[in-house]
This record gives C-alpha cells, sequence and structure tokens, in this order.
C-alpha cells in the first residue's frame, strides 16, 4: 500500500483525478502482474501514457469502440484476470452500457471500468462529454459495485482496493487538476463502508467525490449560523452503507449531495435505503437538478447547478426554514 | 494409408459421413426439444447451424476436462441458436442428453439464451447480439498474453452482423493479430424481419469486407458437412484471424421451415414434429 503523507495528498491532488489514476495503476503494476488495462483510444487522457510505456505487454488499446473495448476485457478477465477498461465516462457507462450489463452485470466478470472526468469538470466540452447519469445507469445494474472517491488520496486507496477486489466494479472520478484535499493521511478506506468527517447533532450532509470538500466547508459555513452539521464519505454508491445512513435518523435534516444528477445517483440510493424507516427527517437532495447544464468554466457550472460551499449552505439553510 | 493417401482419403470420407450421421441426429434432437417445450422456438436459426457445430464438437474443438489454457473456447454470439447448440452439447457428451428435456422449464439451465456456466459447456451468456465476437477477440487475445494453447471459435448471425460492434470486434481481431481465432458467420440470409436482401442488403458481401478487413476468410456452402469440416481444417494463415462465411439455410432439413421466417421463432405442434421427423429419417 502506498503512504499516503501530506505532501502526497497535496500534490495528488494537484495532478488531479486522472493522473493520479494513472500513477495509481502504475505503482499497482509494479507490485503484481495479476491485471491487465484497456482503453478505447484514451490512454493518454486517463493519465496512462507511462503506464503502456513501462508495461506494454499489460496495456491494450480496443481503438475508439468502447462496446468492444468491454468485450475484449470480458475475454481477457474469463480466467479471472482483473481488468481496468478506461473512457471517458458517458462513452464507457452508456455508449457500452449493454456491453456492461451482459458482461459484469450477467456474466459478473472481473472488469473494472474506470469513468474518467464524470460530473462537470469536462465543462467547456459540453454535455457530450458530462457525466451527470453514469452513476445511476451503473447503479442500477445487478451486482455493480459503484465508488466515487473524493480526492487524490481516497483514488489511490480505491484503485488499491479495486485491485483486490474480485469482483465487477465502476470507477466513477470527478474533479480534475487542482481536487480539493479532503485526506491527508490514510482514511481507513474499504469499498462499502463510509467514513465520517465531521460529528454533527442537527443534520447530516452524505456526499461523495468532490462534493466530499465542498459538504465541509458548507458544514464550516452553517456552524456559523448555529448548524450543526455532521459530513459524511459516502464513497461508495453501492453497496451502500445502510448502517451509517441509517445512523443519521436522529437528525433534523438528512442532505445528500453529488456532481451527478438527482435522478438515481447517491441521492436515490440512500432514500431507497431510509424510505421504509419510521419518523425519518426528510430528504434534501442537492445535486444536478434532472438539466443539461450549459457548458462553461468548472467554476461556472458548479455555481450554475448550486455545488458550491456557500449555495450548498444556503440551500440547506433554506430547507430548515421551510 | 496406400502411398497415395487414399487411405486418408478414406478415413475423411468416414469422419465425413459420422459427422453427417451427427448433424442429422441434432437435427432430430432439435426439433424434439422445440416441441416438448411447449411453447416458442428459435427454429430457422437453430437448424442453420447445425453442421458448423457438428464439425466444431464433433472434430475441431478439443474436449472437456483439459485445464482452462488448453480447453478451446466456443462462444455462440447468436445466442437464440441454442437448439442446435444444446443439441450439439449433448450429441458430443458435454451435457447429459436428460438435460435437453428441461429446456425451457423453469428453472433450467436451458433458456432461450445461453447462461454463463462453463460447467456445462456454456463459456458465455448471449442474447444480445453483437456482443460475443468482441468477448472472443478477448479471448484469443488472453492466449497470445499468457501463452495458453486453446483455439477460440465464435459463431455469429447475418443479421446479428448488423450491429456495429461486429465490425468493432472483427477490425480488433485484425489489429491484434489473432491467427488462434476462427469466426464463423452462419448467413442464412434471413434475419427476424424477413430475408437481409430486404433489411441490411449486403449478405452476399461478407467475404470482401472480411478480406478487406484483413481476415483470412473462406467462403463455403455452410449446411455441406465436407465443405465445413475443411474450412475448419485448414490452417491459420499467420497473424490473421479466419472467417469462415458459411452460406446457409434458415430451418435446414425441414422442408416446410426453411427460407420460411415463420419459422424464425415458433411452436412447434405434435403433427408438425412428425412430419418433420419423418422427413429427417428418410433423409437417412
Amino acid at each position: 500500500m502506498t503512504e499516503i503523507t501530506r505532501s502526497k495528498a497535496r500534490l495528488w491532488s494537484r495532478l488531479g483525478a486522472r493522473a493520479v489514476l494513472g500513477q495509481a495503476l502504475l505503482e499497482a503494476a509494479k507490485e503484481r502482474d495479476d491485471f491487465y488495462v484497456v482503453s478505447a483510444d484514451l490512454a493518454q487522457s486517463s493519465g496512462l501514457g507511462r503506464f503502456r510505456g513501462e508495461f506494454p505487454d499489460r496495456f491494450m488499446n480496443a481503438g475508439i469502440a468502447e462496446q468492444n473495448m468491454i468485450g475484449l476485457a470480458a475475454g481477457l478477465a474469463k480466467d479471472g484476470t482483473n481488468v481496468f477498461a478506461t473512457s471517458f465516462s458517458p462513452f464507457v457507462t452508456m455508449r457500452a452500457c449493454e456491453q456492461v450489463r451482459m458482461n459484469m452485470g450477467y456474466m459478473q466478470l472481473n472488469i473494472k471500468t474506470v469513468g474518467l472526468g464524470s460530473g462537470l469538470i469536462m465543462a467547456q466540452l459540453g454535455n457530450s462529454h458530462f457525466g451527470i447519469e453514469d452513476g445511476a445507469v451503473m447503479r442500477a445494474i445487478p451486482g455493480m459495485t459503484v465508488v466515487c472517491p473524493a480526492d487524490g488520496a481516497e483514488i489511490v486507496r480505491t484503485v488499491e482496493a479495486l485491485c483486490d477486489y474480485g469482483k465487477p466494479a465502476y470507477l466513477r472520478l470527478t474533479g480534475g487538476p487542482g481536487l480539493p484535499v479532503v485526506y491527508e493521511e490514510d482514511m481507513g478506506f474499504r469499498i462499502g463502508k463510509a467514513i465520517s468527517l465531521r460529528e454533527g447533532k442537527d443534520i447530516a450532509i452524505i456526499a461523495n467525490g468532490t462534493m466530499v470538500h465542498y459538504s465541509l466547508k458548507a458544514a464550516e459555513i452553517l456552524a456559523e449560523q448555529g448548524v450543526d452539521a455532521a459530513v459524511l464519505d459516502m464513497h461508495t454508491i453501492k453497496p451502500l452503507d445502510t448502517e451509517a445512513a441509517e445512523a443519521q435518523l436522529d437528525k433534523k435534516l438528512i442532505v445528500t449531495v453529488e456532481e451527478a444528477s438527482i435522478v438515481g445517483g447517491l441521492g436515490s440510493a440512500v432514500a431507497e435505503c431510509l424510505a421504509p424507516k419510521k419518523n425519518k427527517p426528510p430528504q434534501l437532495m442537492l445535486g444536478i437538478r434532472d438539466c443539461f447544464p450549459h457548458a462553461g468554466s468548472y467554476a461556472y457550472l458548479l455555481e450554475q447547478c448550486r455545488l458550491t460551499g456557500e449555495l450548498i449552505a444556503e440551500d440547506i439553510m433554506k430547507a430548515l426554514r421551510n | 494409408m496406400t502411398p497415395d493417401g487414399s487411405g486418408m482419403d478414406e478415413k475423411k470420407n468416414e469422419r465425413i459421413a459420422e459427422l453427417k450421421e451427427h448433424a442429422r441426429h441434432m437435427r432430430l434432437t432439435s426439433l424434439r426439444m422445440a416441441n416438448r417445450c411447449g411453447g416458442n422456438a428459435h427454429l430457422g436459426g437453430g437448424l442453420s447451424l447445425i453442421e458448423a457445430l457438428a464439425v466444431l464438437y464433433g472434430a475441431v474443438m478439443n474436449g472437456p476436462g483439459l485445464p482452462y489454457g488448453e480447453k478451446d473456447k466456443f462462444i455462440l454470439s447468436k445466442g437464440h441458436g441454442v437448439l442446435g447448440f444444446y443439441a450439439a452439447l449433448a450429441e458430443f457428451g458435454v451435457i447429459e442428453e436428460s438435460l435437453l428435456d428441461t429446456f425451457l422449464q423453469d428453472g433450467s439451465d436451458l433458456i432461450a439464451h445461453p447462461v454463463m456456466k462453463p460447467e456445462i459447456g456454456l463459456e458465455a451468456s448471449s442474447g444480445s447480439l453483437g456482443q460475443g465476437i468482441s468477448m472472443a477477440a478477448g479471448l484469443a487475445l488472453a492466449a497470445k498474453k499468457k501463452g495458453y494453447t486453446y483455439q477460440t471459435y465464435v459463431l455469429c448471425g447475418n443479421g446479428e452482423a448488423n450491429e456495429g460492434s461486429v465490425w468493432e470486434a472483427c477490425m480488433s481481431a485484425v489489429n491484434f493479430r489473432l491467427d488462434n481465432f476462427t469466426l464463423f458467420l452462419d448467413n442464412n440470409h434471413m434475419q427476424s424481419d424477413g430475408d437481409s436482401e430486404g433489411v441490411m442488403n449486403i449478405s452476399d458481401r461478407y467475404t470482401g469486407i472480411l478480406k478487406a478487413l484483413g481476415f483470412q476468410v473462406i467462403e463455403i456452402d455452410g449446411n455441406d458437412i465436407a465443405q465445413v469440416y475443411d474450412a475448419f481444417m485448414e490452417p491459420h494463415e499467420t497473424g490473421k484471424p479466419k472467417a469462415i462465411v458459411g452460406n446457409t439455410v434458415k430451418g435446414k432439413g425441414v422442408s416446410f421451415m426453411e427460407n420460411n421466417n415463420d419459422w424464425h421463432h415458433n411452436r412447434l405442434t405434435n403433427e408438425q414434429l412428425q412430419a418433420a421427423l419423418q422427413e429427417l429419417e428418410a433423409a437417412e
């Protein structure tokens, strides 16, 4: 396991999700020879340039053909070998959705799809490149695991965990270079186990990906206004840490925050878990509100979707007043 | 063997005769399964591929029980071809014949499209067209990477070849120089909505398309056992994937089903079964 230090955590987050993915896979490949990496002509964009150079026998390019990439990965994984398959999030989860469903869901082959640039980080490139439905679509497939880490250090830990995870999974990568740092030391990451980042007695904010950082920011703002907010990093959307979600039932309000559509993602997963409970608090679902946002800078998009610390806090205060 | 090699010919002729008999028996089995299940079954496309599977299972692929890296792999990409496929598994001892009685019954492992279960010879789940070729290419690629000795065979339908992913897979089979990969294209010139010529009119061009891509291509009558046998036995050209374009007849072997798309997916009554069996038995 790579040691996590403050300086490394900062470096990783500066490099951004894709570069960290490439680095984590490169480090893993130095220690183990039991996995392959395939890409749909996005090795460079996946931060896998060095991996391809140093381990040419373990990297394959399927061409700009995501469906074929998943099929090739299935054949490579048939003997149990772990195969990471990378492309931009809409292409790997939706262009190749049925291949994922057949090979990873139905056949449970040991493939890890990686959705690069998920959420809104593709900013100027437009909605063709945004990953706003990917988590929901992947979560709907039986037998899929879906993980969305918060920062560079957590991406490193997730990749390490996925190397030892003998089941199909989708790794959803949000944020770009200059990813806000959430973890400066080992966070005790385990797939399916939420991480409590802040205790609080009034409300609970459950977030993942980049929104963990913004939720912590929101919690600071709320504290100034007398609202004591707990913050949970629910990095694994499926299987959901139901125990951690249920532990929030004593709060006045449960808030879910995701850099994704509010339809079908983390918020829905939490709502599905808590729906049968009696005497539960209301749930405020924050995320992209069932629209294709207008392309622009990343900051402009976060603002437009009300996904900054200030705007999250504002929306929570509004909900508390109602 | 005699010096002129005629002994070899004789042996081959015997083998071909045996395989023909197996194919005939597989047709009887398929029809009985279709009738016994009591509902609709994909008869047309299940009967066109019988010769391909008789030769593959009867003469080409190595036996079950070998380690993973040695045992040849077969993927039925046109998943609806199960009647001929399950019949082949029973015909050549991969599964017990009694298992066929469960076809389409609740709880059975033998449903209308294969569900992966390697222990009964089902290497992949299929049913969504156009996916098996990529998986087969991945299997062949894995063999190249890991030094596995198995050969990979995949059977694709001509209707299925409307799917773009088929061609993505074919490109990569050429790109990765998969000379341990054989695609059998069951070109029965029909599909769900009728003649392929009226749906996607390229059924006479597969040889040219595949050759242009860089495949070693052999075009044959895919219902002629001797031609199918020779095509599978033809060694791979170094560095090239092989494609056998088998021109076949949908519903082959039963006159009222041949080239009649009513039998794409239909129920076979007792009377129809008897008529079909009589015809096949007379063909002995």
